[in-house]
């Protein structure tokens, strides 16, 4: 849409303080902690106005992100705060549109608005936070729920196939897809930075555990508990679909970092450019004289 | 045919010349197949109509299938106001067998029948309606220059009812000049010389024909010709959306796909979702990111819209959803009418939701209505459901040229810096909130966040007993305040009587026309149209205590307990055991005469007047 002017009065650079919204509500050792000190550091570094910072989320725990930051922020409803977002990017190319969400937001009752805004290529972040399980409606099974893992809705284990997000977000057309651990918090920070300068969709998918209903989930990622921190090889091609999807394939802990970064017109852009042709085939002319004109062709 | 001045409803005419009558009206439906080209003789009636200083209101059906099939356009052209596309045919041009036997029953007693001798047989016992034969398909490979070809029927025949009715012709010549001159210079002789061909068969010989009353105060008004979609769509743009988002679902999508195309000349555009729930989560982001946004859908999508619009009655965000209503419930009925919505537009949302419902009468109203939703949304921060229908989004109506200087409105966001101690939900008397788009600075460098918790009047997430019930009221008192500012509701008849009917949406035209015809029949009955249907008007129940009956027509069940949807509300609303309800449910708009045909039904003795 045309470009909008907005008043900036925070001339003064800020610092992570300022951006410190409400007492985060997650339990003690949750995995979310980390990634939100992360993005705090990473606004205190990119200096982006407040005014124009907003973080969207659906519903869960990772979801009450927003509250979180002292930015604009919206809580949507459950699984649909991509498909907002779209709305919020396509009409305000002025903000920095971050999305943040879980497993099941994302990757369930959300599956579909990830694929088509993944597909569309719009302009934004998303995060999510995978930590397998539903955390906030206190542990059921996730799509991402590993076979046998015991919840309220699988006392004796999982039993369905689980989802690899990696794979989907390569299907589904994300221009830019990473992966990360939420205990690796420097790792964290370097892809969400790239993430969030890539234009295009991007989706930065996080490990980041359930202490109360998954501990442990993660370990076998975490060098402090003995697991395999695996980066992607440093030979690895990010404009290669391919390689992208063999990476994905790799059994659990499997890779660790930027697995495709392609650049494609965003919607974005595209939706400026059928503006900008229209705009340049009726000249001057005003609302007011467009709409008359239209309705001149119905007399 | 009617001659308004006597009253009448059949053939009353004044014989101006010998084989040559003057009318009021007319109603012609042309029945043949959807590749015929049916639908452009109608549109193009239509828009000469409007060019001329009569009135016209047309009613189609297409077919739910894609390949083709029976296809009908019915037009009622008049010089008078036109209310409804009229309960009987006086001249039905059919072009097939099945076109004939499936629309006989629809001719009045004593019409014509004008039939393509190539095609069709008419039973030669039937002597209830007179006939004419021209051999159409032949008439027209002929008039084209003799290929196999029967493309140009259509043209044909309007050339035909031009000749019947004494149109004028150099104006629909110009008009087929300007609509298919550029499809090349073979497709317009093509047109042409079936036009011609039809305009000179000497139709004279073997019928009468006719000529229009001229009706003076109808003369120097602009009229536009549009479809119910069409003024749904050029409204929002007047108001001022920029930025829409939706799914392909009959009978909506033409509002979406004019938007689409329109949207970018003014700067927006209008996105076509993955789902319905993905459409109002993406108009609700705009919204909330400062420009006022629409999505519209139909029956099925608005079940999927509704817990989103609760959020938004939740957030306190201006958001416009049309619904072009169909037969419901699941796919039911894509192509025919319902007014089934009402309950799900009012409450489809779990929780107290309040939200606005407004609901546009005519064509001309579909425009005026739009506009107003999105100022009410605006105005009240609160999601307004557009209920239209399907017989307004397909049927072509001549209305006034709209004065667009009043109704072009400019809603793009402002910033003035906010705060301190920015409230944007403060309990105010109004309860309106005050929402601060992103991009506004905050004095005191405290950022609000929106959502669809419970919140307080910071929109902190806040879940105390008292908290919620101060929210709740304070949601449901905006429009309770609105409920004070409308207009009363609108009157046709004398505000007092027998028989009250009452109605909404569509069925306006029907039911005004039912009116006209009791009254000339002696009858006292009055009409009240209700534009709003949440909040409700003040001063219906005023109306309704001048009335012995009162009869709410709507095209809906008449419900388990004996009610339709209006009829259900009212009587909650007014506790008024007189209420009730003329319902219909064949997803057919409104004959003038079901509606009389019911109240008579109900009321054997409304024939006396004034009965108390
Ligand atoms: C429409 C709807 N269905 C269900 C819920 C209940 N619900 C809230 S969050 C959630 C799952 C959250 O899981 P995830 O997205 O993985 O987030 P986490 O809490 O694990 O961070 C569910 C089922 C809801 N709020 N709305
Ligand atoms: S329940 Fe799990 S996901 Fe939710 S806050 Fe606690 S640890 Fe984090
Ligand atoms: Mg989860």
């Amino acid at each position: 849409m045309t470009t909008i002017s907005t008043p900036t009065i925070e001339l003064k650079a800020y610092t992570k303080k300022e951006l410190v919204g409400d007492q985060p509500t997650w339990c003690p050792g949750c995995g979310d902690f980390s990634i939100l000190a992360t993005y705090f550091k990473l606004l205190e570094k990119r200096q982006i106005p407040r005014e124009k910072i907003i973080s969207i989320a659906g519903i869960g725990c990772s979801s009450r992100f927003p509250y979180f930051v002292n930015a604009y922020g919206v809580h949507f409803v459950h699984g649909r705060a991509a498909a907002f977002a779209t709305g919020v990017s396509l009409t305000r190319p002025d903000l920095h549109v971050c999305v943040f969400s879980g497993d099941g937001d994302a990757y369930s009752i959300g599956g579909n608005h990830l694929t088509h805004a993944a597909r569309k290529n719009i302009k934004m972040t998303l995060v999510v936070m995978d930590n397998q399980v539903y955390g906030l409606t206190k542990k059921q099974t996730s799509p991402t729920s590993p076979i046998g893992f015991k919840s309220k809705t699988d006392l004796t284990g999982s039993v369905d196939h689980p989802i690899n997000p990696m794979k989907q977000l390569i299907a589904a057309g994300a221009t830019f897809i990473a992966r990360s651990h939420s205990h690796m918090p420097n790792h964290v920070a370097d892809v969400m930075d790239q993430a969030i300068g890539h234009d295009g969709f991007s989706v930065v998918e996080v490990l980041s555990e359930c202490t109360e209903f998954f501990p442990g989930a993660f370990d076998g990622a975490n060098p402090r508990k003995g697991g395999a921190f695996t980066l992607v090889p440093k030979e690895h091609d990010v404009t290669d679909e391919a390689g992208a999807y063999k990476l994905a394939m790799a059994d659990f802990p499997g890779y660790f970092g930027v697995f495709l970064k392609v650049n494609r017109p965003t919607k974005n852009a595209l939706e400026a450019g059928l503006i900008n042709d229209a705009k340049s085939k009726i000249g001057t002319a005003v609302p007011l004289e467009m709409l008359q004109k239209s309705f001149d062709r119905f007399a | 045919m009617t001659e308004k001045t006597s009253g009448s409803t059949g053939v009353g005419g004044i014989t101006a010349a010998p084989n040559k009558q003057t009318i009021q009206d007319v109603v012609i439906r042309f029945a043949g197949n959807s590749q015929d080209g049916i639908q452009s003789i109608g549109g193009l009636l239509a828009r000469l109509a409007g060019r001329t200083e009569k009135d016209v209101m047309t009613y189609m059906t297409i077919p739910a299938t894609i390949s083709g099939g029976p296809s009908i356009f019915q037009v009622r052209l008049g010089t008078g106001d036109v209310l409804s596309a009229g309960d009987e045919v006086d001249i039905l041009v059919a072009f097939y067998q099945h076109s004939y036997k499936d629309n006989i029953q629809t001719l009045r007693k004593g019409g014509i029948l004008l039939y393509d001798s190539d095609n069709v047989q008419p039973d030669p016992n039937d002597k209830t309606y007179r006939t004419v034969g021209v051999p159409i398909t032949s008439r027209t490979v002929e008039a084209i220059g003799g290929t196999a070809k029967d493309k140009g029927k259509n043209m044909f025949v309007l050339g035909l009812v031009a000749r019947t009715f004494d149109l004028d012709m150099p104006k629909l010549e110009a008009m087929l000049q300007a609509g298919y001159g550029r499809k090349g210079e073979d497709v317009i002789r093509n047109i042409l010389g079936a036009f011609h061909g039809g305009y000179a068969y000497d139709i004279g010989k073997l019928m009468e024909t006719f000529e229009f009353r001229p009706q003076a105060d109808r003369a120097g008004k602009k009229k536009v010709v549009t479809d119910g979609n069409q003024a749904i769509a050029y409204g929002a743009i007047a108001a001022g959306v920029r930025f829409g988002a939706a799914y392909p679902i009959t009978p909506w999508t033409s509002v979406m796909e004019i938007l689409r195309a329109e949207l970018p000349k003014y700067g927006g555009m209008f996105v076509q979702a993955e789902d319905e729930i993905a459409a109002v989560a993406m108009a609700c982001g705009a919204s909330y990111a400062g420009h006022t946004a629409l999505t519209g859908t139909s029956g099925p999508g608005l079940s999927l819209k509704s817990e989103a619009i609760g959020w938004a009655v939740m957030a306190e965000i201006p958001l416009v959803v049309v619904d072009v209503q169909r037969g419901g419930p699941a796919t039911g009925l894509p192509t025919n009418v319902e007014q089934s919505d009402l309950n799900i537009a009012r409450s489809g949302s779990h929780g107290d939701a309040p939200r606005i419902v407004i609901a546009p009468g005519s064509v001309e109203d579909c425009f005026y209505t739009t506009v107003e939703a999105v100022k009410l949304a605006r105005e009240y921060s609160c999601p307004v459901i557009l209920l239209s229908d399907q017989a307004l989004a397909t049927r072509v109506e001549a209305w006034d040229m709209p004065d667009l200087k009043k109704h072009v409105t400019d809603i793009s966001p402002t910033f003035e810096p906010r705060g301190p101690n920015f409230k944007p939900y403060e309990n105010t008397p109004d309860g309106i909130p005050h929402h601060a788009a992103p991009g506004t600075p905050m004095v005191d460098g405290k950022y609000p966040i929106v959502t669809g918790l419970e919140h307080d009047e910071y929109g902190h997430p806040a879940s105390r007993p008292s908290n919620h019930a101060m929210m709740v009221a304070k949601r449901r008192r905006k429009l309770q305040m609105l409920s004070l500012k409308l207009p009363p509701p609108e009157m046709y008849g004398p505000p007092e009587g027998n028989v009250l009917l009452l109605g909404w949406g569509s069925s306006r035209g029907p039911i005004c026309e039912a009116v006209d015809r009791a009254r000339a029949n002696g009858e006292e009955v009055s009409a009240i149209h209700l534009r709003y249907l949440l909040p409700l008007q003040a001063g219906i129940q005023e109306i309704m205590q001048s009335f012995n009956h009162i009869l709410v027509v709507e095209l809906n069940d008449r419900g388990v307990y004996g009610y339709g949807q209006l009829g259900g509300i009212m009587r909650a609303m007014y506790c008024d055991p007189r209420i009730r309800g003329i319902n219909k449910t064949d997803g057919l708009p409104f004959k003038v005469r079901e509606i009389l045909d019911q109240l008579h039904q109900r009321l054997p003795a409304v024939n006396t007047a004034g009965m108390d």
